[in-house]
């Protein structure tokens, strides 16, 4: 896509653009290029100088069981928050697309827990689950189970789990309507004169239609689980107990942080952004393809 | 008001050759149609003389002015886009009046120009609308009011009437012929639409893969088109091509098929394009000697008159008759050419050999 | 839909509601155990229908902000709410602005270094907060900017997002509104200010919200930039608040504070919908 008409000025594009770019240069790529830098140097014990290690601090990475545990967790929570978050968005979509009143009104309501923050999701279901007061706490305890996610490793993952899918439902959900809206009514109708029933629509026309916007939100739903729920961990388990729930990005701010492992932390930092790289190529990849459809 | 003068103008886009050349002298107050099909090179001669495009070589005078180096604001012309260009955000006084505010005028200025325009065009009711809120054909007049407001010495127009249906087409085509005569400017035309440029030119420009094939009054393009591209474009249905032979002061099309030259050709013997209009055949008269006989394939009621479609000597050919002759498919009527209206190419170039005195 | 179904209709119907309400729980019990007594809510299970102390609640996490064990000094939710307030309006707005102006320069100039500036943007897409900390927290430590609203607000108002969707959007303005422009005499910056913006309203508004939302939102960023508490932002506070499991909490206060903490946001999207479903859908073709 290119403009047949433009301006002409020396200048003024650069001008125009120097704010933006001064700022992806200071903020974005010269601590990235450290973060690069760092994750080959080691610091000595005295913290004044740094020396050259080559890949050590990556060797030393996929030595480190904590390092290990924290992807296992990590592949585990994004998997979880994934399908579930998508499970539930579809069928309240595929709901609320044939339901010809209030669609609009169920849309209001259930698009609001996009707004609210991270680390606030955390908040509220944690004391929906907080041992003692929380109502579904006591609704478990009644049921015999021993809770108090606190201590235990499982139940904490159930409550990340819960409260990060929770605030992802009314994204899924937003764009799963657009998709099921943008079929065209009269392929259903030819499908329906056709002698097919509504769940054979289902499955051979709504769902492979959908698919593009499908495989949209999974690419999103994955960096979202990834990168975007360090607050709900924060705010909930702190990685804990025992770092059940330390997912990646905690572990990087965490060890970079409180522990002071600056080529550690540099060397995780890398890999986080070999991770994002491959899921942005994987996410234009396929708008690349929705191009030529 | 201001002649323009264009000499030699060409434009390439890279390796492209868009305009070949092009000179052409506009007098002062004169409406020239250029018209062409699309990809002609009309659009872009058009936007040469706005300046919205750089010219390749060749000078644009306006006035006594040359413009090559000129921006568009400081050539003195006002522009009618074909889709208008209106700014959707601004209502029609602010679009009207947005080129005047940028030069700074006064608003008492400005006031008096806009309702000046806005009364020419009967735009009065809808100072205060947004492009939106209004028909094409209104649209359409905002775009001629933002021109006529700026007091331009030429007016530029780019197919300004192509997105308007047919009948307001026709209206709007008139309203533009007396806002000229009204107001007098020096004005360029472009279209696509033949019956529009013959309608409304002083004269025509005729454009061909970036030439102008022709340059003159309607009447002298149709009655003397210069090349069988300019006979084909102007005039509708289009004119009739058949290959012949002339010798001895006759045009052979084929052994059966003879017919005498106008009086006063004197054409070198060899193989010519011949062109007839389809106006300039008729239904011989019960006695009278056809000059041909057409095997109709079709037969096109238009109300008025029909048209025969059918072939002669292996070649298209279109007969306008009148509708009451009573012809139908598959008729085989005996037809007498007007010979003193006939046309005469070079076979190769295309160029007019002969035309009718 | 084709077949008349009511049953089905009816089913689908209950489906939301309770969907509705499963989403809205967490929300719901936040105002209830704001509207009670530390000492009602204390106990197994707290109650769930309103009392009478949401006021009194609300009016001292605004005022003195919830007495936590081993804090020294609570922050009262007034001077946190104005810091988001200042951080979120701060990003949206730096965003929209530098966003335009390199979305124009992108599309309406053509010059030598264009393409790479495009790829610099496109490439911070791939540059969350999260894989360079502790370089950026350096860099705005030696910038002098840790515990400013400039260390909070600057290195997040960079937007590949807004800038590719006014480039979409610039792409779709007719050209012949700049030719039109530029024969009424009007230059880059005039057609710039008096028909581009104007026109980018919807798109405007659209990214208002959304990064309004994301300002508001930020809590890996004020927690490494932000350690005094007169720069802590109310989303971040709430994050920490809640920290060990055995603690005295006043619980009250602190759900008072968290639906302080998501009102401004989400009322936001309820208000703005129009423009924040276009803008959310648009940002990501």
């Amino acid at each position: 896509m290119e403009k047949r008409v433009v301006f002409h000025n020396r200048f003024l594009p650069y001008l125009l653009v120097a704010p933006q770019i001064a700022i992806t240069v200071i903020f974005f790529f010269w601590p990235a290029s450290q973060a690069v830098v760092q994750s080959v140097l080691r610091e000595d014990a005295f913290g004044t100088s740094s020396y050259f290690v080559g890949m050590e601090n990556f060797a030393a990475l996929f030595e480190d069981d904590y390092y290990l545990n924290s992807f296992k967790i990590t592949a585990l929570f994004s998997t979880l928050v994934t399908t579930l978050g998508l499970g539930i968005s579809l069928v309240l979509a595929v709901t609320a697309d044939r339901l010809i009143r209030g669609a609009t009104i169920y849309k209001t309501l259930l698009i609001w827990p996009y707004a609210v923050a991270p680390a606030v999701a955390g908040a509220l279901w944690g004391f929906v689950f907080l041992p003692g007061p929380g109502v579904f706490a006591w609704l478990l305890a009644q049921m015999g189970v021993d809770w108090n996610f606190h201590l235990n490793g499982g139940q904490a993952m159930f409550v990340v789990v819960v409260a990060a899918t929770w605030k992802q439902i009314s994204y899924n959900f937003l764009f799963f309507l657009a998709g099921l809206q943008a079929i065209p009514k009269s392929l259903i109708e030819a499908a329906a004169i056709d002698g097919a029933k509504p769940f054979r629509r289902f499955w051979t026309i709504i769902l492979p239609m959908l698919s593009p916007t499908l495989f949209f939100l999974i690419v999103v739903n994955v960096v979202y689980a990834f990168f975007e729920t360090f607050g709900v961990i924060h705010s909930l388990t702190r990685g804990g107990p025992a770092k059940s729930t330390e997912i990646l990005v905690y572990k990087v701010w965490y060890d970079g942080f409180e522990a002071q492992d600056l080529g550690g932390s540099a060397a995780q930092s890398v890999i986080l952004m070999a991770i994002v790289i491959g899921l942005t190529v994987i996410q234009f990849r396929y708008i690349e393809r929705k191009v030529h459809y | 008001m201001a002649k323009v003068t264009l000499k030699g103008v060409k434009k390439n886009y890279g390796p492209v050759k868009a305009i070949h050349g092009v000179d052409m002298e506009i007098k002062d107050g004169e409406f020239i149609v250029i018209v062409g099909p699309s990809g002609c090179g009309k659009s872009t001669l058009l936007r040469m003389i706005a300046g919205l495009e750089a010219i390749t070589d060749g000078t644009i005078q306006i006035g006594d002015r040359v413009v090559n180096n000129i921006e568009p604001a400081e050539r003195d012309i006002a522009m009618v886009f074909q889709n208008y260009a209106l700014y959707p955000h601004m209502s029609v006084y602010e679009n009207m009046s947005y080129g005047l505010r940028i030069r700074g005028r006064s608003k008492a200025d400005i006031e008096t120009r806009v309702q000046r325009a806005a009364e020419i065009l009967q735009l009065q009711p809808y100072l205060q609308r947004k492009p939106r809120e209004l028909s094409g054909g209104q649209r359409q007049r905002v775009a001629m009011g933002r021109a006529i407001v700026r007091e331009p010495s030429v007016f530029l127009f780019d197919e300004p009437l192509s997105n308007l249906d047919a009948k307001l087409r026709v209206q709007m085509r008139l309203e533009i012929k007396r806002l000229h005569q009204q107001l007098g400017v020096t004005s360029v035309y472009v279209t696509h639409d033949q019956v529009e440029a013959m309608t409304l030119a002083d004269r025509l420009v005729v454009m061909n893969q970036g030439r102008a094939d022709q340059i003159g009054s309607p009447q002298d393009v149709y009655n003397h088109p210069a090349t069988t591209y300019v006979g084909g474009f102007i005039g509708s249905p289009a004119m009739n091509f058949l290959t012949c032979r002339i010798d001895t002061g006759q045009a052979k099309l084929t052994d059966d098929v003879i017919l005498p030259l106008p009086a006063g050709w004197s054409v070198p013997a060899g193989e010519y394009s011949l062109g007839i209009r389809p106006e300039n055949l008729r239904i011989a008269r019960a006695g009278e000697t056809a000059h041909l006989q057409l095997d109709v394939d079709v037969a096109e009621e238009l109300g008025a008159d029909t048209l025969l479609h059918g072939k002669i000597a292996g070649e298209e050919m279109v007969v306008r008759v009148p509708s009451h002759a009573g012809f139908h498919d598959h008729s085989r009527p005996g037809l007498v050419i007007d010979i003193e209206r006939l046309h005469l190419f070079d076979r190769e170039s295309g160029l007019r050999v002969a035309t009718p005195g | 839909m084709i077949e008349r179904r009511p049953i089905a209709d009816a089913v689908g119907h209950l489906i939301m509601l309770a969907a509705i309400f499963i989403v809205a729980f967490p929300i719901y019990l936040a105002v209830i155990a704001a509207s009670h007594t530390i000492q009602d809510v204390s106990q197994t299970p707290m109650p769930l229908l309103p009392g009478a102390e949401l006021l009194t609640n609300t009016a001292r996490a605004l005022f003195d902000g919830p007495q936590l064990v081993g804090v020294s000094g609570a922050t009262p939710a007034i001077v946190l709410l104005m810091n988001s307030f200042i951080m979120a309006i701060s990003i949206a707005v730096g965003k929209i602005i530098i966003s335009l102006l390199s979305a124009f320069a992108i599309v309406y100039f053509r010059f030598p270094l264009r393409n790479i500036f495009f790829w610099m943007i496109f490439i911070t897409l791939m540059l969350p907060v999260e894989v360079r900390i502790i370089p950026t927290y350096k860099i705005v430590a030696d910038l002098g900017l840790l515990d400013t609203y400039t260390g909070l607000i600057l290195p997040l108002i960079a937007s590949a997002t807004a800038t590719f969707l006014f480039r979409q959007f610039f792409m779709t303005v007719p050209d012949e509104l700049l030719e039109a422009a530029r024969i009424d005499g009007a230059g880059p910056m005039r057609f710039f200010w008096d028909v581009l913006v104007p026109l980018s309203r919807t798109s405007i508004a659209a990214m208002f919200v959304i990064q309004f939302i994301y300002g508001w939102n930020q809590y890996l960023w004020p927690l490494l930039i932000a350690s005094d508490y007169k720069y802590q932002t109310i989303v971040l506070a709430i994050g920490r608040l809640i920290r060990a499991p055995d603690a005295f909490y006043e619980w009250p206060v602190i759900m008072g504070m968290a639906v302080l903490a998501l009102l401004p946001p989400v009322a936001v999207v309820v208000l703005m919908q129009r423009w924040f479903v276009k803008g959310l859908v648009e940002t990501e073709k």
